[in-house]
């Protein structure tokens, strides 16, 4: 489904990226650790195509297209998604406008039909109570006064709407308390499917209590040191980020 | 999104650039008294608007432009325009829409405002001005059960000139500003409107203004008179086909609501910006007041996207003891587009209120100013106002300013102003985009969430109207 060949990649002339190689197949939940600076969150934002971010080598093939060629937009509409780490605030723009239409635009570009707005306000408001929020949030701004784990569910609520095959949580999993971690991966574990794949960006092995990867890769210096299974992110917490850096040595 | 996409998004072409071939009675371009009485000879005019026009001309002559806004254009040469233009199948007046010009109707269609479309689904009465001359006007049979006299100025002035006499010049002077008195001289027609004592209008009334000679001033006249306890709502919305010279538009509106009466007057403007270097455009030099007897309420919604000089003030003159004003805005601005507008809220009646809610849109390099006066005159006991003015800027070449006015002569008044600056931030776009919606979509959402508090004063009629040509006019202000 994705794969990542020797990816290069810098922003504001700084090379966070460098030579970043990794392959997700259909169903597979990745996660993908690393400390501070190691390039976590750069990576999903060149997958998903932030403007600023440079591309020095490499390719990215999704869904057998060249996903590097495309624009932002195109990208989601091929069913990439990614849960922002810090979403923004859309004042005057209720979030039952914002899902509509975002919906309506991927769907569009997928060639289904839109859903009619009673049909699509149900879901809605199913997918609103699946993230544990109030009802009275869809009327509200995106984002607009939201507290940090409300604007986290809110990303969630998106992604179930947007039923997308790539799911990319950006440390959806930080500043949340346990109870809002536990909803976050209810809803992550409720979505996993056959055709869907999911990059769990994190810096705590604490997520991967609640959902459990498929791999563990370690990003580190833009390049990832090293994969393997669950046992690979205890040993992790067990150890912390400079044990890499022996082991590695070693 | 990258500087490359606004650039890209930018670049793209006014969607409502062209123009309907319509043979034109055009009268050559100058203005001499000649002129003014070759006008109303045209029009029948009895001798005392001839003798009103040729005191207006007077009083222009004397007068100089006004020279304080905040915008930037080359001298007008008043010699080069010609002050008076007709379609030639106006000589035989349409009964029905089924006689209008198809050419006309087809105008309409590429605007996406079939008027057929629009009378069957919102049940607009539109009188519609095409040049200067209206050419087709609806449901009059209707309005004339309850009352309401809709028609054009020209017409009024034969059907109704106690009414017309009465009141025309009375909110605004002929020696109010420059273009008051250009435009008194030279009105070439307008709408009118009396609502009689207690009635309130069984539909919206709408009104479609189109600039189409190539080098024809606009000169619109417009006057609503709502009698007491009546209730009226006006709209007004226009587009206009690509031109290189730039065309001067210098409308005036007047608006009486005497006691207990209600005025609502909302307008969606899309003229001619001009080009992405500033060739062509409209010149849009309006004089917009209503004067509000007791419990009387004016409301000003107007939705400003096109031109490429805008000078307009809709005002409120509150005389009537509680009566109220209200003026909702918004106006974009992109390439190099210059708009200074607002409102005058005038205290004159005591426990008067007054709101305006101005919202700017500034994009491309494009200027864009906000110019408000609130006083309050010594009777003004207890009156109120409340302001709030916020400017949104879209990349990093527009500009925003602020001038509010504040004079209070009564220490009871009570005026407040917010005021703020704001810009479509690279993440918000980044956040749509990722979310599937493409940049111009993103941007319209955005600017549509920045306005959702004047969009909610608009008609229903009108809303998608106005959203719809705001949408146009983002297609090339993304950024």
């Amino acid at each position: 489904m994705l794969s990542i060949k020797d990816l290069h990649a810098e922003v504001e002339g700084k090379n966070i990226l460098k030579g970043l190689n990794l392959e997700i197949r259909e169903g597979e939940v990745h996660a993908i650790m690393g400390p501070n600076g190691s390039g976590k969150s750069t990576l999903g934002h060149v997958l998903s195509g932030r403007p600023g971010y440079e591309i020095t080598q490499g390719s990215v093939e999704f869904l057998g297209k060249d996903l590097l060629k495309l624009d932002t937009e195109e990208r989601a509409h091929l069913g990439l998604f990614l849960a922002f780490q810090y979403p923004v605030e859309i004042p005057g723009v209720s979030n039952m406008e914002f899902l509509k239409a975002s919906v309506d635009a991927v769907r569009e570009s997928q060639g289904a039909s839109a859903y009619d707005t009673v049909g699509f306000m149900r879901r809605a408001r199913e997918a609103c109570a699946a993230v544990d929020l109030d009802q009275a949030f869809l009327k509200r701004g995106v984002n607009e006064g939201f507290s940090g784990g409300e604007k986290k569910r809110n990303e969630l609520m998106q992604m179930m709407l947007l039923e997308p095959r790539l799911c990319i949580l950006d440390e959806t999993d930080s500043g949340l308390d346990i109870d809002a971690m536990q909803v976050v991966a209810s809803g992550v574990n409720a979505m996993r499917s056959e055709s869907r794949s999911f990059l769990l960006v994190t810096h705590y092995q604490r997520l991967l209590d609640y959902i459990e990867p498929d791999f563990v890769h370690v990003l580190a210096d833009g390049r990832i040191i090293r994969s393997g299974d669950t046992s690979l992110a205890l040993e992790l917490e067990a150890k912390g980020y400079s044990w890499l850096d022996d082991s590695e040595v070693a | 999104m990258s500087q490359e996409q606004i650039d890209r998004a930018i670049a793209k072409d006014y969607a409502a650039g062209f123009t309907t071939d319509i043979e034109s009675d055009t009268l050559p371009p100058g203005l001499t008294e000649d002129t003014i009485r070759f006008i109303s000879a045209k029009k029948s005019e009895p001798e005392w608007l001839l003798e009103w026009r040729l005191g207006a001309f007077q009083v222009w002559r004397e007068m100089a432009g006004p020279d304080w806004a905040h915008i930037d254009y080359p001298e007008v040469d008043f010699q080069s325009i010609s002050y008076y233009s007709q379609p030639k199948s106006m000589e035989d007046r349409p009964k029905s829409l089924d006689e209008v010009d198809p050419e006309l109707l087809a105008t309409y269609e590429k605007l996406g405002i079939p008027l057929h479309e629009q009378e069957a689904l919102a049940g607009v009465a539109v009188d519609v001005v095409f040049d200067s001359v209206s050419v087709a006007t609806t449901f009059r049979e209707k309005l004339a059960e309850a009352g309401v006299l809709f028609c054009s100025i020209s017409e009024a002035v034969q059907l109704y000139p106690d009414l017309v006499r009465k009141h025309l010049g009375s909110v605004v002077p002929r020696k109010d500003n420059f273009y008051a008195a250009l435009n008194s001289a030279v009105f070439s027609d307008g709408s009118f409107v009396y609502i009689p004592k207690g009635v309130r209008c069984p539909m919206e009334l709408s009104t479609y203004f189109r600039i189409n000679e190539a080098n024809t001033g606009q000169f619109e006249r417009t006057l609503i008179i709502a009698d007491e306890g009546s209730h009226v709502s006006y709209l007004e919305g226009c587009t206009a086909p690509m031109r290189d010279e730039n065309q001067l538009h210098a409308a005036v509106v007047e608006l009486v609501a005497l006691d207990d009466a209600e005025i609502k007057y909302s307008t969606v403007q899309n003229w001619y910006p001009g080009d992405a270097k500033g060739k062509g455009g409209i010149y849009n030099f309006v004089t917009k007041r209503g004067l509000a007897h007791t419990n009387a309420k004016i409301s000003w919604t107007q939705v400003e996207t096109g031109s490429a000089i805008t000078w307009k003030y809709p005002s409120c003159i509150l005389r009537g003891d509680n009566s109220v004003g209200e003026f909702y805005s918004v106006a974009l601005t992109n390439n190099l587009q210059q708009a200074d507008t607002g409102t005058k809220m005038v205290h004159l009646g005591k426990d008067t209120r007054s709101t305006i809610i101005s919202k700017g849109i500034s994009a491309g390099k494009s200027s864009n100013a906000y110019r408000g006066l609130v006083r309050v005159g010594p009777t003004a006991k207890g009156a109120r106002n409340y302001t709030q003015c916020d400017s949104l800027l879209i990349g990093d070449q527009c500009a925003a300013h602020t001038f509010p006015y504040i004079e209070s002569k009564n220490p009871t008044g009570i005026i407040e102003h917010e005021a703020t600056t704001s810009k479509v931030s690279d993440d918000q776009l980044y956040l749509c985009q990722q979310r599937g919606l493409d940049p111009e979509k993103a941007v319209s959402m955005i600017v549509n969430g920045f306005c959702k508090e004047v969009f909610k004063e608009l008609p229903m009629e009108f809303a998608v109207e106005a959203g719809k040509l705001l949408e146009v006019s983002l297609e090339g202000s993304v950024g």
